[in-house]
């Protein structure tokens, strides 16, 4: 072992020129891949910094108005949703149906507390909607299933609402809010993200039913999905759900108005969809320098076991198997990948935080809310082993054609050579 | 030890060139032999296929009793490691490797402990009177120091034959008779040498000269007084 690195000491010392533009080759064509790949996933994170108040897995269904007359009704008639839908959407389409939740909307509330009033939007919603629609608890909780049960009324509000209506309070927690005549309980707050001016206070859904008798009718039905994957599934599916909802309603299966279908998870493999694209194009960006790092490789193998066939020749003659000289060769084209591959990949490492702490550090306004359009541009630990990998692998048999060309001539013809 | 019977051997290189047209030799053990001829006569051609180095297209050779034929690169490479110590005109040393090293290396591909081969290589050196040249380059040393280190480097795996292609082709009187010397204090030792030469008095001084015309063997000349030879045999061996 300690004899082979010894040989490939001296191969490697006897010509320092033919080292270092290998070593060159190598370390930029590995530089680029992880700039390449950090810069790359720089980009992608912050598309998911910038969307991250959106749940990706969930479609929001309304009642639309008709558009094409159906069974003798003319068109232009409201839809209203019922509890028939919530009932339908979980025994029709078990497969791809995750969750299900019905909602209910009051707007135009006037909140009070002491001097303070506010307007107000009420909404009345299952405990699973926090998930949903990644609302964050700063203080408190979320409304619960007992909440739900036993029709309490408790709310949970925005932290500037809270700040707006409890001005002078220490806790807001446990307080009374009075919303249009009626008295709730304050048991959370959560955040207000930047995005909108939040107005919507939480109460549980059985509470706002009973109290605003909705009975069995609800405004949104909200659902998470799941093992949808393509565009195509996802139109059928929406195909599929319309035409189930029109037996309910009477409305033409075919009337795309009808129902008002806010659909996040659909963006959602739109953007996978582009990020993906991104994630390839960087790939083989990455892979074409690491190609033209192999050719340089390659070709300076080449050329170094041509200038050493004499060598071999005098090897061969005092009795080196081929195969040791294959291995040697190899071994060297290895070792001068893995040293200079693992330097670029440094380099590159060190660049991606160079970036990080730079670009990625600045904010772009775009006016309602700032954006960050670089997000930690690194790459991770598995994209720095494959690209190495992938890098020895090539100098390898960089190493491997010519030596195993060299070994093929006889011993006499290398020693005149 | 060297049995040859009808080797023939034609170059294709563009045209065919018949360079061995059937060559019978035998060479027994410890004999001290000259191949004679001038360039092209193809004896060279013949050391060539001696050594291994070179194949062959008819008729048999054997070598210390093993049929030497269609052998895989890997079995020649251990026959010429083991049985044959080369000499070459032009030394043939690795010019990145010091003499020590270049000694040392046929053992390494035997698979000997570095720190044993080194010491048998500085054994070797030393009898050949480079003991203080050890750590130099080759291209630090005079031709006949480099011829020397090939000599050392050619019997450290203590070979059968020592097959030797002009070994003073490329030296100055003086520094070819010491390593006729070598030679001759080889072969005092037992061992079977055989010279490629196309200077008589070089070949004068074995005991045996073989004489290649056109690749067929002219006649075989037994030289039984090698003093008698242009050089004389005054200087002792260094």
């Amino acid at each position: 072992m300690l004899d082979t690195f010894q040989e490939i000491y001296g191969a490697i010392m006897r010509n320092k020129m033919r080292t270092i533009a290998t070593g060159f080759a190598v370390a930029s064509g590995l530089f680029l891949i992880i700039v390449l790949q950090g810069a790359g996933n720089g980009v992608i994170n912050s598309f998911e910094a910038n969307m991250g108040n959106f749940s990706f897995d969930a479609i929001h269904i309304f009642g639309g108005m008709t558009t094409k007359p159906f069974e003798g009704i003319k068109e232009g008639r409201f839809i209203q949703l019922d509890s028939r839908d919530v009932e339908m959407t979980e025994r029709v389409f078990p497969n791809y149906v995750k969750d299900v939740m019905p909602s209910l909307e009051k707007s135009g509330l006037i909140a009070s507390f002491g001097q303070q009033h506010i307007s107000a939007e009420l909404m009345g919603v299952r405990p699973s909607w926090a998930a949903l629609d990644a609302v964050k608890i700063l203080q408190g909780r979320f409304i619960n299933e007992i909440d739900l049960q036993q029709k309490r009324k408790v709310v949970v509000i925005s932290d500037s609402n809270a700040k707006d209506l409890f001005p002078k309070e220490r806790e807001v927690i446990g307080k009374a809010l009075d919303l249009s005549g009626i008295s709730y309980t304050v048991v959370g707050i959560y955040k207000d993200e930047q995005m909108s001016n939040e107005r919507t206070f939480y109460a549980p859904f059985t509470t706002i039913a009973a109290i605003y008798n909705y009975g069995r009718f609800i405004n949104r039905l909200s659902m998470t999905i799941h093992h949808i994957e393509s565009d195509t599934v996802m139109e059928q599916f929406m195909d599929e759900y319309t035409r189930a909802a029109s037996h309910i309603h009477s409305f033409a299966p075919d009337d795309k108005r009808a129902l008002w279908i806010w659909n996040q998870a659909g963006d959602s493999i739109q953007m996978k969809k582009a990020q993906n694209i991104l994630h390839t194009a960087f790939w083989i960006l990455g892979l074409l320098t690491l190609v033209s790092g192999v050719v340089g490789v390659s070709n300076i193998m080449l050329i170094s076991v041509k200038e050493r066939t004499r060598e071999f020749g005098i090897r061969r003659a005092i009795g080196a198997r081929p195969w040791s000289i294959i291995r040697m060769v190899m071994a060297e084209s290895v070792v001068i990948t893995a040293i200079f591959g693992y330097i670029g990949m440094l380099l590159g490492v060190f660049f991606c935080e160079w970036m990080d702490n730079t670009v990625g550090n600045q904010t772009m306004d775009v006016g309602v809310f700032q954006a960050k359009y670089f997000v930690d541009p690194t790459v991770n630990i598995s994209t720095c082993l494959i690209a190495t990998v992938i890098i020895v692998v090539a100098g390898a048999l960089a190493g491997f054609f010519p030596a195993r060309k060299a070994v093929k001539v006889k011993p006499i013809d290398a020693l005149r050579g | 030890m060297i049995h040859l019977k009808g080797i023939h051997k034609t170059y294709n290189n563009g045209s065919p060139l018949h360079v061995l047209k059937g060559i019978d030799l035998d060479i027994r053990k410890g004999e001290f032999v000259a191949i004679m001829g001038a360039s092209g006569s193809g004896k060279s051609t013949l050391l060539n296929i001696l050594g291994i180095l070179d194949s062959y297209d008819e008729g048999e050779y054997t070598l210390a009793g093993t049929p030497i034929r269609h052998l895989s690169e890997t079995r020649a490479a251990d026959y010429r490691n083991r049985m044959i110590g080369f000499i070459f005109q032009s030394f043939n040393l690795i010019g990145f490797k010091n003499a020590v090293e270049n000694v040392a290396l046929p053992l390494f591909y035997q698979g000997v402990g570095r720190r044993k081969r080194n010491q048998l290589a500085l054994e070797y050196l030393d009898k050949l009177g480079l003991r203080d040249w050890a750590h130099h380059y080759p291209n630090e040393l005079s031709g006949g120091q480099k011829q020397r280190v090939a000599i050392a480097r050619a019997l450290i795996t203590q070979p059968q034959i020592i097959l030797a292609d002009e070994p003073t082709g490329a030296l100055d009187s003086h520094t070819s008779l010491e390593v006729m010397e070598i030679l001759k204090d080889l072969h005092r030792q037992g061992l079977t040498i055989v010279v490629v030469t196309h200077e008589s008095g070089v070949a004068y001084q074995t005991e045996k000269i073989v004489h290649i015309k056109d690749g067929l063997i002219e006649r075989i000349e037994e030289n039984l007084d090698p003093q008698k030879n242009p050089f004389g045999m005054s200087t002792q061996m260094k």
